[in-house]
């Protein structure tokens, strides 16, 4: 077995037992918490599950039923919140498939959990606080960014706050400094090889070594694509706001799959359809239970990612499974440049204007490595007056509708009636000709 | 006196252009004055042609995307400075142009231009009152 780096050796590598051990005791308290909610108190109720001690096994899990995005827009805004206000410290936000948004809260203690998995996350990496760190996600509501920014800072890191976009900063900024390991979505990361070289900055000239890089799934082709291009190690970082943000599962340096981290998270994978739980191997939707967070509590929640676990051990002896990178998803949300973006967002903002007839299609493809989306609509004949100032004014306020919903900028296409396609039953509205490599 | 313009939604899809003038050419409709105002997706197609109602209803048949709008077209004096004397008494009296464009054939021996105006009534009140001649949609089809 290698010398691996640990940043918690005995959890890490604590044999089955313990960890279920861990996992029962953390369950029984989270369904506490739970119960006093207002989402879990009578659908646990339903089941005969009135207090911890209805708890006596592991398996008692499967009695307790899923929870789903739309019941966390239903509950919106307490309905989910096991503590006071007053003893919240942080709240985090992602987006509703709707106008609804999904509201994660977290207690003092919730934070110090969250941001120890991630520090055993990047200490996972082979990463040392000697190393400097650019956080090139999102910081703000988004969790990608604050939580990393914890965990790297837990670990001693040099932190760059840095967040998204400006591309000429970025890189300047990793010379400057010297940065040595980015958090960054992989089609960022291809986008920012393209740029090398324009402004005299070559790869030589920086000293980068590790990416983290999640937010959007990709291949291992695609991992190995930008590991050769750049001279870096990449490595898989997988989560969701809903079970905190990231942190939930990452690769170790065998770069393998991502560790689940056990002692926090009770992983299963279920058939979509049946919500049956499925054996390690078998491909499925990813549902999790987070039982380290007291605020908000979640039980059994379905990603709607689908992926499966690894049934055998890794080679950095660690026992918490490897769950594989995901393989699709079982709705019909989009990821584009690792925001979630669900059709029926653009769908509720769309029909509200009146100048846009009721055909219209979301298109995703390419521009360079950067995913770009486009809304085609079709104008509504009789609100069409023959000036180009209004036709232009329409596009600026579909964008800004459609910003204020999904956080991003599409392009929009405007279009005569009757010229977008039709389809018999329902509509094909998105169009994605994203290569699946 | 106003005349009618027809303004027409062109996707910025091949052949477009081409199509509308193929639909009025066959059906007998003779384009007067024409002119497209372009943007990065689309365009709008504005047309002054002898047979409004026939054209907008040809267009409209055929998924087009089609308007009318008013317009005014103007005489003015056939040579250089011709057009800035009429814009400089316009401007002076406060009325606003949108935009013009020239007709193909001169009812007079002055050149004949498409204005449209921020207020049409406004401009036709100044036109009438500086004595600027105005051709009437009559004229118009008998061009």
């Amino acid at each position: 077995m290698m010398d691996a780096p640990f940043w918690n050796r005995e959890i890490e590598t604590a044999d089955r037992s313990g960890i279920e051990q861990i996992q029962l005791q953390r369950l029984k308290e989270t369904v506490g918490w739970a119960l006093k909610t207002a989402l879990y108190r009578k659908r646990l109720g339903h089941v005969g599950i009135n207090s911890p001690t209805d708890i006596k096994s592991l398996d008692d899990l499967r009695r307790i039923p899923f929870t789903t995005k739309d019941d966390l827009r239903v509950s919106f805004p307490k309905g989910h919140l096991a503590v006071e206000m007053g003893e919240v410290l942080r709240i985090h936000s992602s987006s509703g498939t709707t106008g609804i948004p999904t509201v994660i809260y977290y207690a003092r203690n919730d934070l110090d959990n969250w941001t120890d998995l991630l520090a055993r996350s990047i200490v996972a990496t082979g990463s040392t606080s000697a190393d400097v760190f650019q956080n090139m996600m999102t910081y703000g509501l988004f969790t990608g960014g604050l939580g990393l920014h914890y965990g790297a800072e837990r670990v001693g890191m040099t932190v760059i706050p840095i967040g998204g976009g400006n591309t000429k900063r970025q890189i300047q900024t990793m010379k400057d400094f010297q940065t040595t390991v980015l958090h960054i979505t992989p089609s960022y990361l291809l986008h920012i090889h393209s740029k090398l070289g324009e402004d005299g900055i070559r790869r030589e000239d920086l000293a980068l070594h590790k990416a983290f890089i999640g937010a959007e799934p990709h291949s291992e082709n695609t991992r190995r694509k930008l590991q050769d291009l750049l001279h870096i190690d990449a490595y898989n970082s997988y989560g969701l706001s809903e079970l905190n943000g990231p942190g939930v599962a990452f690769e170790c340096i065998c770069r393998k799959d991502m560790h689940v981290w056990e002692d926090a998270f009770i992983p299963e994978i279920v058939d979509p359809k049946t919500g049956e739980v499925l054996k390690d191997g078998q491909e499925g939707e990813v549902v999790l239970t987070n039982i380290v967070r007291r605020a908000t509590p979640m039980l059994r929640y379905r990603t709607r990612d689908l992926a499966f676990l690894h049934p055998q051990g890794c080679d950095c002896g660690r026992t918490h499974r490897r769950l594989s990178r995901i393989l699709g998803r079982t709705d019909d949300m989009l990821i584009i440049n690792g925001v979630n973006v669900f059709p029926s967002q653009i769908e509720e903002k769309i029909m509200k204007i009146p100048e846009v007839a009721t055909n219209y299609q979301i298109h995703v493809d390419k521009k360079g490595a950067l995913d770009r989306l486009t809304v085609k609509v079709e104008i509504y004949p009789k609100l069409f007056l023959g000036e180009v100032s209004k036709l232009e004014a329409l596009k600026h306020k579909i964008i800004e509708e459609l910003r204020s919903s999904i956080t991003i900028s599409p392009g929009i296409e405007l279009h005569e009636p009757g010229s977008l396609p039709v389809y018999e039953g329902k509509a094909k509205r998105v169009v994605d000709e994203r290569p699946k490599d | 006196m106003k005349i009618t313009q027809i303004s027409v939604f062109l996707e910025n899809r091949k052949g477009r252009l081409s199509d509308v003038c193929s639909l009025l050419g066959d059906n007998g409709v003779n384009i007067r004055a024409l002119t497209i105002a372009e943007t990065e997706s689309f365009g709008v197609l504005r047309i002054v042609v002898d047979k409004s109602d026939l054209a907008i209803k040809l267009l409209r048949e055929n998924q087009f995307v089609a308007n009318f709008t008013d317009v005014v077209a103007i005489e003015v004096p056939d040579q250089p400075g011709g057009l800035a004397s009429i814009l400089k008494l316009l401007s002076e009296h406060d009325v606003n142009i949108e935009y013009m464009y020239g007709f193909v054939e001169k009812f007079s021996d002055k050149a004949l231009l498409v204005m449209r105006f921020e207020d049409t009534d406004f401009a036709q009140q100044v036109l009438a009152k500086q004595k600027i001649h105005v051709v009437t949609e009559k004229d118009i089809q008998g061009l």
